[in-house]
């Protein structure tokens, strides 16, 4: 089995030649299918509960608190005790809901949010899918979320819940453009919208280097967007705590409130995702100029190790912005999205391409 | 909600209504708004109270004046050696007992300490209002602390009952006073931690300034007192217009500020605990000695008449009225509670503001429930 940890490539390639010489080209795809549904399925589960984990684990180190440690080694298992709890719960019926809507909201949100991480390149050919239109994919796909949003807030037939699905709604529609505009900087830059080439044009230089400050502007508006867009840190207005209870969720118990939660973590790893892979070079190590020995270490470190590093210290930075901002006012949301980023961003786009078409960049 | 009976004339085409509570994460306790909304817009609250009403007032009546004082911890809780104290003085005004100064000086340092300890916890819940959930760790961090003097010296931590007619219930701990310093010291670092997270924090800034402004003349007319009216620039300080215990001795500043804005009243409990520290470390290397309770009849009666005695809690200006027909029992008791005043106004200062910012009026007004319904 011909096994690379720096290139999956021949392990994919190995197990498609085994498949289609056992069986018709039909059942090939069938099986590869099943297959890569399987394992995104796991490792959606997996990074959902570590990722719950972990925000505890941060949040509790910023607030003086050691965080969950009673169940297993550090606590780990506390999040799959809570998982099995919310597995258990009864599902509340309630009254005058919209039965069908309010069944249907939690997995609108949650199949959104499954279908962005099948474009994203974990390693070298560790992708599901690697479309020529990848970072479009993704924006498209992981705004369809607002629509499960929408419905949960207008089923529930809870005032609370109405507002904080309106206020979602704004929201993500405001934010979408600049998370857009910013991934669009980097799309110049890089001449293509393919997530693999994308990556594969940062082996000399991540583009957050390369781009001068345009790119470095780009990232950071992306990564304030892209918290709001996923609800997260001073943007969660859509659950506003103390203000709504629990937002668009308040009614939602059990197993479908678990598709909600699961949800929120998914799409901070996948806007994570994002920032790593446009922004930061995927799963390319990191690299400095000449520096062969340099490099050459850098090489040793596996490509998956690379991305995972990296999302998670995006991941992290989100966290610390959660746990440190009081959260905005609507109307405030709205005039930062709109006075400041989106400006700011159309004025960086331009920037961006009179550098590229000057060839200023590195 | 259909049968919900109002005098709220609201326009039904563009308003609904919306219930606050009793159980809302940020109404800090049982306190139920009904609120009218226009879309996001407040345009009337009326807040519904009586949901943990234990009729303490009509309880004093019936039981003699020394287990008075055990009650009205349980209205403003975070106030309770303050509300203790009050209740004593009272009754020491009506029987004219003579207090020597250690309880005095005694009585002063517990009561400011309790006043940082009450706005500590505003700091942090109020921060957790406005969705900064770290803010509430912070301040119950060193909160703790001196919850843990409290504990060593009255044996309990929050609902302290050290005060009695007469004086204190037991002597300070011999610990009391190095370990009150060492607080301080402590807390003069921590203290501006406060500020790094909180107060100059742009989010923070522009959700509270300019927010439900309180003018000086309204915050005189309905009657609110405390850190929220200073914010307003009424001066209302008990603690300096009818000095009682020991707080003609020392020397400390009104905190005053004219915008009477939610950010304003945040700043004047900021600066309280500095006055508050002022006062705390004058005052405990000067504690006189001698006796720490005068010797009352083991029964007290109060003679016949009113007496009334108002001292200021850390959320304004608790006012004790008494009236005794000479028994035992007091025949009326009435008291005037900070929060349950300065909750009237809490409709006029919300108008046409945000939902959000609902939150962080009333967050900054610092509302201590069972003090509004007692």
């Amino acid at each position: 089995m011909p096994f690379n940890i720096y290139d999956f490539t021949s392990l994919t390639q190995w197990i498609d030649t085994g498949l289609r010489n056992a069986m018709s080209p039909f059942w090939t795809v069938v099986i590869e299918m099943l297959i890569v549904g399987v394992l995104i399925l796991l490792f959606y589960a997996v990074i959902g509960l570590f990722l719950v984990y972990a925000e505890r684990k941060v949040c509790a180190f910023m607030q003086n608190r050691l965080g969950p440690n009673r169940v297993g080694p550090f606590g780990m298992f506390q999040t799959i005790a809570d998982l099995i709890k919310l597995l258990l719960v009864e599902l509340v019926p309630i009254k005058n809901a919209d039965k069908l809507l309010f069944n249907l909201a939690p997995f609108i949100v949650i199949i959104a949010s499954f279908m962005a991480i099948a474009a994203i390149p974990f390693a070298k050919g560790l992708h599901a899918i690697d479309l020529n239109i990848g970072v479009f994919y993704i924006v498209a796909v992981s705004a369809m979320g607002v629509i499960g949003i929408l419905l949960a807030g207008w089923s529930s037939n809870n005032k609370y819940s109405l507002i904080g699905a309106m206020r979602s709604g704004a929201q993500i529609v405001s934010y979408e453009l600049s998370v857009g505009l910013s991934l669009i900087t980097i799309v110049i830059l890089a001449g293509s919208m393919q997530l693999s080439e994308i990556v594969m044009a940062q082996a000399d230089g991540w583009f957050i280097f390369k781009g001068h400050i345009p790119a470095f502007i780009a990232f950071v508006i992306f990564l304030v967007a892209s918290t709001a867009e996923t609800n997260r840190g001073p943007f969660d207005l859509a659950e506003a705590e103390s203000e709504l209870t629990a937002g668009y969720h308040t009614e939602y118990s059990g197993i479908k409130f678990a598709f909600f939660f699961l949800a929120e973590y998914m799409n901070m790893f996948i806007v994570a995702s994002i920032a790593a892979t446009v922004f930061l070079g995927g799963w390319m190590p990191f690299h400095v100029g000449h520096w062969s020995g340099f490099n050459n270490i850098m090489d040793f470190i596996p490509p998956f190790i690379w991305y995972i590093a990296k999302t998670f210290f995006v991941i992290f930075l989100m966290m610390w912005f959660k746990w440190t901002f009081p959260r905005l006012r609507i109307d405030q949301l709205l005039t930062l999205e709109w006075k400041y980023l989106l400006p700011i961003n159309l004025v960086n786009v331009l920037i961006m391409a009179f550098i590229v078409l000057m060839g200023w960049h590195f | 909600m259909e049968e919900q009976k109002t005098d709220i004339g609201i326009d039904e085409q563009q308003e609904y209504l919306i219930n606050m509570g009793p159980q809302h994460p940020s109404t800090h306790g049982v306190l139920r708004l009904l609120v009218s909304l226009k879309g996001e817009i407040v345009k009337n609250v009326e807040p519904h109270i009586g949901y943990i009403h234990r009729g303490i007032e009509k309880m004093c009546e019936s039981i003699t004046y020394p287990q008075i004082i055990h009650l009205t911890d349980r209205m403003d809780y975070l106030s309770a050696h303050i509300n203790n104290e009050a209740v004593c003085l009272n009754i020491e005004k009506a029987l004219e007992v003579d207090i020597p100064d250690r309880i005095k000086v005694i009585r002063t340092i517990m009561s400011e300490l309790t006043r940082i300890q009450s706005h500590q916890l505003f700091w942090s819940t109020f921060g957790m209002d406005l969705g900064g959930l770290t803010c509430f760790f912070y301040g119950l961090r060193d909160r703790e602390k001196i919850l843990d003097i409290f504990e060593e010296t009255c044996g309990s931590r929050m609902i302290v009952s050290y005060n009695c007619p007469g004086g204190l219930m037991y002597d300070i701990h011999p610990n009391f006073q190095e370990r009150v310093k060492a607080f301080l010291k402590y807390f003069r670092k921590t203290l501006p931690e406060y500020d790094q997270l909180l107060t100059g924090n742009v989010i923070f800034r522009q959700r509270t300034e300019g927010i439900g402004r309180l003018s000086l003349k309204d915050a005189i007319s309905f009657g609110v007192t405390g850190p929220t009216a200073r914010a307003s620039g009424f001066s209302c300080d008990v603690r300096i217009h009818e000095p009682y215990s020991a707080y003609d001795r020392v020397k400390f500043n009104e905190v005053l500020f004219n915008e009477g804005d939610t950010f304003h009243r945040y700043l004047v409990r900021m600066d309280e605990i500095r006055e508050s520290m002022d006062i705390v470390e004058q005052l405990i290397d000067n504690i006189p000695e001698g006796p720490f309770a005068v010797k009352m009849k083991p029964v007290i009666k109060l003679p016949e008449g009113e007496y009334y005695q108002s001292v200021e809690t850390a959320r304004g200006e608790l006012g004790v009225y008494i009236i005794s027909d000479g028994n035992k029992n007091p025949y009326r008791v009435k008291f005037r509670s900070p929060n349950f005043v300065n909750l009237s106004a809490l409709n006029m200062m919300t108008k046409d503001f945000k939902i959000a910012d609902l939150v962080a009026i009333s967050g900054s007004l610092d509302l201590i429930i069972p003090d509004i319904d007692r």
